[in-house]
């Protein structure tokens, strides 16, 4: 069971803000959801090793050759704010 | 001699790695030369976090990775991946940075560094490979900002974190582990120290009877130096006051010396760390054996050849060896001077004028050293005077030869400063008679007299020894 202050809290994580309401509404949903995935505890995984990855291929690699970046003007084409080149953020702590 | 660590110190290292000689980033195709570019000009979809955009792991990358930890004698992990650390924060731009978790690339491995009582052992953890964060930059102080900068030309570069154990016991040792670090890696010819934020650190500091404290944003070796210091007196005088040293994160305040609690509410948990989706797994333990092959000579190893090979002192091999390009450069004048005298020039004297200048070994040539090395050797121009021309090259300009003219240095021929002895001798009897009447410093005037005739070109050493023989007679 999710309880109102985790959802809290992991807004919090993400920088949203869930008013009370919200957070009362969003963990009974996120516990349902929660519980839905826990049918997969179920299975018995003993001996099997874990999935790492879904494709079974590794080692994919990129040559170290230099390609064109992109301008700066596209760069901040959909930036809220920017100044001198920068995009420009509220204040952080 | 045994340190016994009163306070009982104990100090890990994180060191950040940047791996700015590779030509580009970790996972895209742009470019690492941005130090002096404008921001936001060395990005792409990739390195911003944009959409639909797909990473691609860089072959040098992992190759650097793996030569750093064979350097450090670390063991190669059979199978590695990259995981998502999600933390909500402007400098990255995909809410997650792409790094390493259960699996890092290499663990287990030692750096020996010169510790409080003698030789001294640095276990090393593990290092993992991760992607840089952009640059912020706060408008104003970081307390009362107004807002904040974002580039992200640094987004995506390579780094290699090194982590060690806590087994540093002063800041002292903290900063010569970083100075031996910083030696090994710059061998490796993986990463280019003196290039900004080439290198960063956090550290992990206790004492005895208080708990960990973790200090962040440490950007240079004399920082390290200068936040661990502050922060085992901050937690002496905590304890001594009854207070108790928590678990927490401070931030370096490079500026005014101290360290900050920064009050973050993130924990490790918080971070979700799972499975990069986007990257496939990595099998390259197999490459080990060619990486080691590869391996260039390392510091230790270069100091010990140096003192067998020719002929130098401990101190000027330790010397000449801290640094890649001074072993070089040692190495070219070694070849056309004579050794021993090449180590001392090199190590002593040029290193010398160089630091006090703030200078690299760069700003000097081999051949002028060479030369000037020659001119001693060959007895043409006093020591005193090839120090006048080191530091009036360094300082002026111009070639050895023409500085050496244009100063007059060239050592006088004997007849000279014979007929110099003879005359000051003559023209000062009463100084004369003094000596002879046991008066030894008397002998220093008539010495200071044979330089003044000889405009100082003669050798103060020859001139006492002349005029010692002539008042003999």
């Amino acid at each position: 069971m999710i309880t109102k202050d985790e959802v809290e809290h992991v807004g919090w994580l993400a920088r949203i803000e869930i008013d009370d309401a919200d957070a009362e509404d969003y963990a009974v949903k996120l516990s349902s959801v929660l519980d839905y995935f826990g049918q997969l505890d179920e299975v018995d995984t003993e001996g099997v090793e874990p999935t790492y990855h879904v494709a079974d291929v590794m080692n994919i690699f990129r040559e170290d050759v230099v390609t064109p970046s992109l301008d700066q003007k596209d760069v901040l084409a959909n930036t809220a704010a920017e100044k001198d080149g920068y995009i420009k953020a509220p204040r952080i702590i | 001699m045994v340190y016994d660590n009163p306070d009982g110190v104990m100090i890990g290292l994180e060191v950040h790695v940047q791996l700015n000689k590779l030509n580009t980033k970790m996972f895209c195709g742009c470019s690492t030369k941005y130090h002096d570019a404008e921001p936001n000009t060395h990005v792409c979809p990739v390195c911003l976090g944009l959409p639909g955009a797909l990473p691609v792991i860089n072959r040098k990358s992992v190759e650097a990775a793996m030569k750093i930890g064979l350097a450090l004698n670390c063991e190669i992990v059979e199978q590695t991946q990259f995981h998502r650390k999600n933390y909500y924060y402007p400098d990255l731009p995909k809410g997650f940075q792409t790094t390493q978790y259960d699996f890092p690339i290499v663990s287990g491995g030692k750096v020996v560094i010169e510790g409080e009582d003698g030789e001294h052992v640095v276990r090393i953890t593990r290092a993992h490979m991760e992607e840089d964060p952009g640059r912020l930059m706060h408008m104003g102080t970081i307390e009362k900002s107004k807002g904040t900068l974002i580039d992200y030309n640094r987004s995506g570069m390579s780094l290699i974190e090194i982590v060690s154990e806590p087994d540093m016991r002063s800041p002292k040792e903290a900063r010569r582990y970083l100075d031996k670090l910083r030696n090994i890696l710059e061998y490796l010819d993986v990463f280019d120290g003196s290039l900004e934020g080439s290198m960063r650190v956090d550290s992990n500091v206790s004492i005895m009877g208080g708990q960990r404290v973790e200090v962040k944003n440490i950007s240079s070796h004399k920082g390290a130096e200068r936040a661990i210091l502050f922060e085992i007196m901050r937690q002496k005088n905590l304890l001594r006051r009854g207070g108790k040293v928590v678990l927490e994160t401070r931030h370096f305040d490079e500026a005014r010396g101290v360290t900050i609690s920064m009050r973050t509410k993130e924990e490790e948990h918080d971070y979700r760390y799972f499975p990069e989706p986007d990257l496939v797994p990595m099998r390259v333990s197999d490459w080990g054996p060619a990486i080691q092959e590869s391996l260039p000579e390392l510091p230790d190893t270069k100091r010990e050849r140096f003192i067998s090979q020719y002929g130098i002192t401990g101190m000027h091999a330790k010397a000449l060896t801290s640094d890649i390009r001074v072993a070089d450069f040692f190495e070219i004048v070694a070849s056309k001077a004579d050794p021993r005298a090449a180590g001392t020039w090199v190590a002593d004297v040029l290193r010398g004028e160089l630091n006090y200048r703030n200078l690299a070994i760069t700003s000097f040539t081999t051949e002028d050293i060479i030369e000037i090395i020659g001119l001693v050797v060959e007895e043409k121009i006093t020591e005193k005077s090839a120090v006048d021309v080191i530091r009036t090259i360094l300082d002026v300009g111009g070639s050895p030869m023409d500085v050496v003219k244009e100063k007059g240095l060239l050592k006088v021929e004997g007849d000279i400063v014979t007929q110099a002895v003879s005359e000051s001798i003559v023209e000062n009897e009463e100084a004369v008679q003094d000596y002879l009447g046991g008066t030894e410093k008397s002998l220093n005037f008539l010495v200071g007299q044979v330089m003044k005739k000889t405009k100082g070109r003669a050798d103060a050493r020859q001139a006492r020894e002349l005029l010692i023989a002539a008042l003999k007679d």
